[in-house]
């Protein structure tokens, strides 16, 4: 197969991408969107394969046979609750066969290059090797946080940030020495030293990431794996590469600043991890009144009686796999006429869309399920809204107190509907450690107890 | 301790200080219960009811109430029943410890510790425990369905083929608990329904209830301290009596709930405006006790006055016997679930405690009433001070200073790698930027529910770096070979476990 062939394809290939993320704009052209992914792949491995391989045909196929039926199993087995540690040990995939791609390039005698394109050649396949590795191991990390493996605490080591920058400037140096050492001959040793400590700093930076803000460090890692791919693409000079990589670069970047708006904190203070450690002035644990605990029984014929019921899903929900629960009552209210909808604020769960896709596990039809954006106007309306499992992202001390390590952050407005129901194991403050005065409200009643065996109950009287 | 609930003996009061029900929760708490026999008959509650919930059955009333540590009532206690009260026993009921003073002296010397349910503290934490509220609710109904009985029309409207039926106006003054009670039965009723209140805090609550709030175009704060209504200016009452006199030729029905603590009812309805009413009308009124809101309201009676129905029942409460006992009898359960912090049968009066405090007007041989005024009120009369003003903004860089520099550093920038770079490398770079930015382009359209989706498809896309294996597996060196073999595996995972659990995740999104 000629190369210009094998060009077009990549072109074939590039397109179906761009449409395959373009469908994902909704519901019902995201299942085609997927199908042009699939075929954008199958376009461009074909015409690899059959342009551009010439030998090992047999190692090629059994790699991609084992590894092929390795993904469809984990698909397939996996459960919806565990879709982010499912992203993020693909995530490290990427990153290592990014790592793995920039070392058989260093080492493949076939490639020359000198002068300039020599120097911007090594800069390539450096940073591609680095990337690489930050998101191999900062993945890894992160699905051992996600999967409850790893303490999801974050670890505060002393002068971390100082540690970073360490970190940062031995991989600049080393960067230099590589460059310097590659056309003597001399480049395997800094670039070895490099990767172990890129790989150190991967490790480093997770770890110090505390597990509400996990949303964040998924997306980011999906954003690294992306320009891991991007810059793989520049040191093999692929464009395929290089603007697929730069689509997922760009995606994850996005998601990331999505995830951060949803909780009004920068970027790089996400980043620099330890939130929630340092108690803001409001955390002191003030007299704020009395909750009103409630009975299950209770609760189901407030629901029954209301009109418009909201409900509001939080990680806790995922923990306590409550969903299909959640859907069954939603079932019952809708069919006595209740209008039940989901109110979905972007950084519940622990990987953006979280819940949406629990709800949708649970058949909850994505039509009554709405963004915070969509639907906070609407809370005066509600006669009851359910808390189920979620704290800070319904904390109305984000919104009246200037002090408070989550002002700012935007909330669902739950307090301003008829009677709150919160579903909690105790009364334990939420991931930022700020008291809720959500649950001292007057019209406020406390539901105690695991989220599934609470509703469980409600389901049984209603 | 054993708690006692006698048979009430004022004239006409059907309810009882405990149902069964109650009983049987007071008996959880650690407490025994007795009954007089037969004092919950007339608010149909029998005593095998009472039996069956584990309560004893007394039937003298003297043994009953010598026998009980603590005596729950629904009124204070007569002269012959405070008689049989003996040292150390603890009352609770409604007292009215002001209008009631020597009562309070009989009490206090006899050593009965005394809590009176009308005393307790209107605060958030004691709203529970709040008897006057309950009952008012239940006031604020009654006083809907008897002037509905009094009314002969209809007070939804209709239109049949027999002709059109108004709808019934309905005024309510007062927009306390009873007055929105009262809104929201005469609103369920299908009438048109308005209120005024002095309070303008309450208009949202009026309108919460459906009820349309009337505004009297009067600078002045009704609100006094707990909550209640206070007395006003001479120009503010003038206002709302034209206010009065302009309703009264348009409504029907007139539900008067205007109180002021610790003094007579305000004099709202002149017989002039009775006279204005259409005959037929009605007027309710739920101060009648206190003098009435009407200048005709004669209490517990309802006079006929140029053609207008006046009701002046005081024990509306009383006429739905069975409910009022039922939310009288969790009041007092609430109130002694506080008093009886180890749940042991064991009553702790805590002075300390600001809702036990303001509620016990006799502790002992002492008269405690009346308390230190309570701290809280359920509507603070004014905002402890303006909020702060917002800290002048901090100086901002003008807004063009910002684009400016991003673009004149990404500019030097890329004028500085362009000015090194071959090529060949430019060519690339060129793609890569237009590729970040049709992703930016692409990405943003993508709803935020399918954001879970999108991670998991851009995963598997990202494994495009299979390409770069590809691209090396044909080496001659088996060390590279190797490397991109093992390349290939992990990636294949990635593209096969990407595309499948994503195309399993949109499966799932269904309408």
């Amino acid at each position: 197969m000629s190369q210009g062939i094998v060009t077009v394809s990549y072109i074939g290939a590039t397109i179906l991408f761009i449409l395959a993320l373009g469908g994902l704009s909704h519901p019902e052209t995201a299942r085609r969107g997927n199908l042009y992914g699939i075929v954008g792949m199958s376009i461009a491995l074909l015409a690899t394969m059959l342009g551009v391989v010439t030998e090992n045909y047999g190692l090629l196929l059994g790699a991609l046979v084992v590894g092929g039926a390795t993904g469809f199993m984990l698909a397939r087995r996996v459960q919806m609750t565990q879709m982010p540690e499912l992203v993020a040990i693909l995530h490290s995939l990427v990153g290592l066969a990014a790592v793995l791609v920039g070392f058989a390039n260093f080492m493949d005698p076939n490639v020359h290059f000198t002068g300039v394109e020599l120097v911007i050649h090594d800069i390539e396949t450096y940073i591609g090797v680095l990337i690489g590795a930050v998101t191999f191991s900062g993945s890894v990390i992160a699905f051992g946080k996600l999967s409850g493996k790893i303490s999801g605490k974050p670890l505060m080591l002393p002068a971390r940030h100082w540690l970073n920058l360490v970190l940062v400037i031995a991989m600049i140096w080393f960067g230099r020495e590589f460059v310097a050492g590659s056309p003597i001959g001399e480049g395997m040793m800094p670039l070895i030293i490099m990767t172990a400590i890129a790989l150190v700093l991967g490790i480093h930076m997770v770890m110090a990431i505390g597990g509400a803000d996990m949303p964040v460090v998924v997306s980011m890692l999906n954003s690294y794996s992306g320009w891991a791919a991007s810059a793989t693409g520049f040191m093999l000079s692929n464009d395929l590469l290089i603007v697929t990589g730069a689509l997922v670069g760009s995606s994850g970047a996005i998601l990331s600043y999505i995830m951060c708006r949803a909780m009004n904190r920068k970027f790089l203070a996400v980043i620099a991890g330890g939130f929630g450690t340092s108690g803001g002035s409001s955390a002191s644990s003030e007299d704020q009144g009395e909750v009103v605990p409630v009975e299950a029984a209770e609760v189901a014929s407030m629901l029954a009686d209301a009109k418009e019921v909201m409900i509001v899903p939080g990680y806790g929900m995922a923990v306590a796999q409550a969903q299909h629960i959640v859907y069954e009552i939603t079932r019952v209210l809708r069919d006595k006429g209740v209008n039940v909808r989901f109110g979905i604020h972007p950084v519940a769960g622990r990987m953006p869309g979280h819940m949406n896709v629990l709800l949708a596990e649970a058949h909850v039809p994505y039509d009554i399920v709405f963004e915070m954006d969509e639907i906070n106007d609407d809370f005066p309306d509600v006669d009851v809204s359910v808390i189920i499992g979620a704290n800070d992202i319904v904390n109305p001390s984000a919104q009246t107190d200037p002090d408070s390590p989550i002002a700012g952050m935007p909330v669902l407005e739950v307090w301003k509907g008829g009677t709150t129901v919160v579903l909690k194991r105790s009364m334990a403050t939420g991931y930022a450690g700020v008291q809720n005065p959500l649950f001292f409200k007057d019209n406020t009643r406390m539901l105690f107890g695991d989220a599934r065996e609470s509703l469980d109950a409600v389901l049984k009287s209603l | 301790m054993k708690i006692g609930i006698p048979k009430e003996t004022f004239a006409g009061e059907r309810r009882v200080a405990a149902t069964p029900d109650v009983a049987a929760q007071l008996i959880g708490l650690g407490f025994d219960v007795a009954v007089e026999s037969g004092a919950g008959d007339s608010a149909s509650f029998s005593d095998d009811a009472f039996r069956e919930a584990g309560a004893e059955i007394v039937a003298e009333t003297a043994a009953l109430w010598g026998g009980s540590d603590i005596v729950l009532k629904v009124r204070a206690p007569s002269d012959s029943e405070t008689a049989l009260l003996r040292s150390g026993q603890v009352l609770v009921s409604f007292l009215w410890p002001a209008q009631n003073p020597a009562l309070l002296e009989v009490l206090s010397g006899r050593g009965v510790t005394t809590l009176a349910m009308d005393s307790v503290p209107r605060i958030s934490r004691a709203q529970k425990m709040d008897a006057l509220s309950s009952m008012a609710n239940i006031a604020g109904y009654r006083a809907v369905v008897e002037a509905a009985q009094h009314f002969g029309r209809f007070f939804t409207g209709q239109i049949t083929a027999a002709g059109k039926v108004p709808p019934a106006k309905v005024l309510v003054i007062g927009a306390g608990v009873a007055g929105l009670a009262a809104i929201g039965a005469a609103k369920s009723l299908g009438a048109i329904v308005r209120a005024f209140d002095t309070r303008p805090e309450v208009k949202e609550q009026v309108e919460s209830m459906d009820g349309e709030f009337l505004m009297l175009e009067f600078e002045e704060e009704g609100a006094g301290v707990g909550g209640y209504a206070k007395v006003m200016s001479e120009e503010f009452i003038k206002a709302e009596m034209a206010l009065f006199a302009e309703q009264a030729r348009d409504v029907d029905i007139i539900i008067t709930t205007a109180l002021i603590p610790g003094k007579p009812a305000p004099r709202l309805i002149t017989a002039d405006m009775v006279k204005s009413m259409k005959p037929g009308s009605v007027v309710v009124d739920l101060a009648a006790e206190q003098g009435g809101n009407c200048e005709l309201t004669q209490p517990n009676e309802v006079v006929d006055a140029h053609g207008v129905a006046i009701i002046g029942y005081t024990d509306l409460p009383s006429r739905l016997a069975a409910q009022s006992s039922q939310l009288y009898g969790t009041n007092l359960r609430h109130l002694l679930t506080d008093m009886c912090p180890e749940k042991d049968g064991q009553l702790v009066v805590d002075m300390e405690d600001e809702v036990i405090r303001g509620a016990t007007v006799v502790k002992d041989n002492e008269v405690t009433w009346p308390p230190p005024a309570p701290k809280l009120s359920a509507a603070p009369p004014k905002p402890a001070q303006e909020p702060a003003p917002p800290p002048p903004p901090k100086p901002e860089a003008p807004a063009w200073l910002a684009p400016l520099l991003t673009f004149g550093i990404g500019g030097l920038a890329l004028f500085g790698l362009g000015a090194v770079a071959p090529a060949s490398f430019m060519a690339h770079f060129t793609v890569f930027v237009l590729a970040c930015f049709i992703g930016y382009m692409v990405i943003w359209n993508v709803t935020p529910a399918l954001h879970t989706p999108l991670m998991s498809v851009t995963n598997a896309i990202s494994s495009i770096i299979i390409i770069g294996a590809l691209l090396q597996i044909s080496s001659g060196e088996s060390t590279i070979m190797w490397i991109a073999g093992i390349t290939v595996l992990i990636t294949s995972i990635n593209i096969a476990g990407g595309f499948a659990v994503t195309r399993r995740m949109l499966q799932m999104f269904q309408k």
